[in-house]
């Protein structure tokens, strides 16, 4: 099945590659779209979800559109495990994986854009890139959602755009993000301040999984928070502007714990490594939070371990991933106790 | 939508028919009071017990307005202005044409702005209405077979097909 093929590879946006990528993750766009001819899914009945679902899964039998090979997953025909396998690889969201009724994901061998049928909107196009590459991003989905549109009837409005259940979304219905990895400034508290600024100028912080969502491993991700009234290209534009200054103050925050603390910071990391590959049992936040320590250790020179590595392991250590590598449920317990033979086995190969 | 003076719901939408434009004004039942007292004193220069109670008859007016707003519904899926403002979530595309002037000051609150000026879908200019029918359609079709009226169902059916035939593609 497709999903067993993805448990052992890092996902696009873990890979850890593209410019200034120790500092930014992944560059994120994603499009809401809805079909003018069906309620929104919260208002749809069961004939109407079938009808949706069964419209978009013909888009994929035109694959030679495609330009990589597509898989299609019904979510309401998975278990839950693989639900939470592809909302931790970011393929799906929580909603999608907990709502009723016929509803599945399209997704790209390489994991570079998805599409969601039927969660909050009928279609929820995403496209991810390694790296801060926004433009990129942009004429990438912008490509899927022009296909989209040649074979499906989306709701649009002359002055409110393209219309969404929520009218938060409304007028592009495009949301970009870029995820950083902010442990200096975590770590000098000054990223209150940072974000109380981007607030000001309409951008929104959230953490590793969205809204809601604790900033886990101090992943944190930057986006729009209006989508009318500018176009694709000033949104882009809008958060693409921002980025050099997040990272300015992220660089300055590192030289500024080198300079004033270079002994606590690299017992820190050295303290992180050496829990990680002893420990007997360990959780996934602790686990999340030791691997950040490491990865700021590896980008400032202080510790030398493989950096796709350790990226990789930020996913799979993540309780679905932790489950389906080992081919089936685990409670608590026992996950915590795999997780740290796991991660002292990575390690030690490593050091080899 | 919050109320312009405080983080309460505005319940009260004011608009004051001015010489120039018509001003909008979206408050809290607390604010609206003073709003209303305050234009009363501007008025007669002295507030009167007569003009307070004008005013109070103005809120109960414009609960009562927004009762019946709430009992409206969409004629395309049903939801009502009531269990939008609830949920939050609109009920079908039609709903921003069936509540425009409602949603209209709620989307400028939210985007600072009211006009899209990105991407165009093909065919935006013909218009979307004929298909957005369908839910309509398709809602009573459903209806028919409950009560298994299938003479109706019959008929819908074919319209349906026919609206589907005439736009695809």
């Amino acid at each position: 099945m497709f999903l067993d093929e993805l448990v052992g590879k890092g996902g696009e946006w873990l890979k850890g590659t593209g410019p200034e990528s120790d500092i930014v993750i992944s560059s994120r766009i994603r499009l809401a779209r809805n079909l003018c001819e069906f309620p929104f899914v919260r208002k749809c009945s069961d004939t109407d979800k079938s009808a949706i679902e069964s419209r978009v899964a013909e888009l994929i039998n035109q694959d030679s559109k495609w330009s990589d090979p597509v898989s299609y997953c019904r979510i309401d025909e998975m278990n839950d495990l693989d639900r939470q396998f592809l909302v931790e690889r970011q393929l799906i969201s929580r909603e999608l994986a907990e709502s009723n009724g016929a509803r599945s994901v399209l997704i790209d061998s390489d994991e570079k854009f998805s599409v969601m049928i039927n969660e909050e909107d009928h279609l929820r196009i995403q496209a991810v890139q390694s790296g801060l590459d926004l433009t990129e991003t942009w004429h990438r989905i912008n490509a899927i959602d022009d296909f989209v549109d040649s074979c499906l009837h989306y709701a649009f409005h002359p002055r409110f755009g393209y219309l969404t259940a929520c009218p938060t979304n409304v007028g592009t219905g495009m949301r970009v993000s870029v995820m950083l990895h902010l442990p200096a400034l975590v770590m000098t508290r000054e990223l209150e301040k940072v974000f109380r600024s981007l607030q000001k100028i309409n951008l929104a912080v959230r953490g590793l999984y969205g809204e809601g969502s604790e900033a886990m491993g101090d992943f944190y991700q930057i986006s729009n928070q209006i989508t009318l009234g500018k176009s694709e290209i000033e949104l882009v534009q809008q958060v693409n502007e921002v980025i050099p200054v997040m990272i300015e103050y992220e660089r300055k925050a590192r030289d500024f714990l080198l300079r004033e603390s270079r002994d606590e910071l690299s017992d820190r990391v050295s303290r992180a490594h050496g829990i990680l590959q002893n420990a007997k049992t360990i959780s996934s936040e602790e686990t999340m939070h030791l691997l950040s320590s490491i990865r700021l250790g590896v980008n400032l020179g202080l510790i030398e371990v493989d950096l796709p590595m350790l990226n990789r392991l930020f996913l799979q250590t993540q309780p679905a991933h932790l489950q389906k590598m080992v081919g089936g449920k685990l409670d608590i317990a026992d996950r915590n106790v795999h997780r740290a033979s796991y991660l002292k086995k990575s390690f030690n190969i490593d050091d080899n | 939508m919050k109320c312009q003076h405080c983080e309460k719901p505005a319940t009260f939408h004011i608009t004051e028919l001015t010489d120039e434009v018509p001003e909008e004004l979206h408050l809290c039942e607390e604010h609206a009071r003073t709003y209303l007292m305050q234009a009363d004193v501007t008025e007669d220069d002295v507030p009167s017990i007569a003009g307070a109670l004008a005013q109070h008859l103005k809120i109960n007016e414009a609960a009562e307005q927004l009762a019946k707003l709430d009992e409206q519904a969409c004629p395309l899926c049903g939801i009502t202005f009531y269990e939008f403002r609830h949920v939050g979530r609109l009920g079908c595309p039609h709903d921003y044409i069936c509540f425009e002037d409602e949603i209209d000051p709620i989307i400028s609150n939210i985007h600072s702005a009211t006009t899209h000026v990105g991407k165009k879908p093909r065919g935006a200019a013909e218009g979307t209405d004929k298909r957005t029918e369908l839910i309509r359609l398709r809602r009573e079709i459903e209806q028919a077979i409950q009560v298994e009226d299938y003479e109706k169902a019959s008929l819908l059916r074919d319209q349906i097909a026919g609206i589907e035939e005439e736009h695809s593609g």
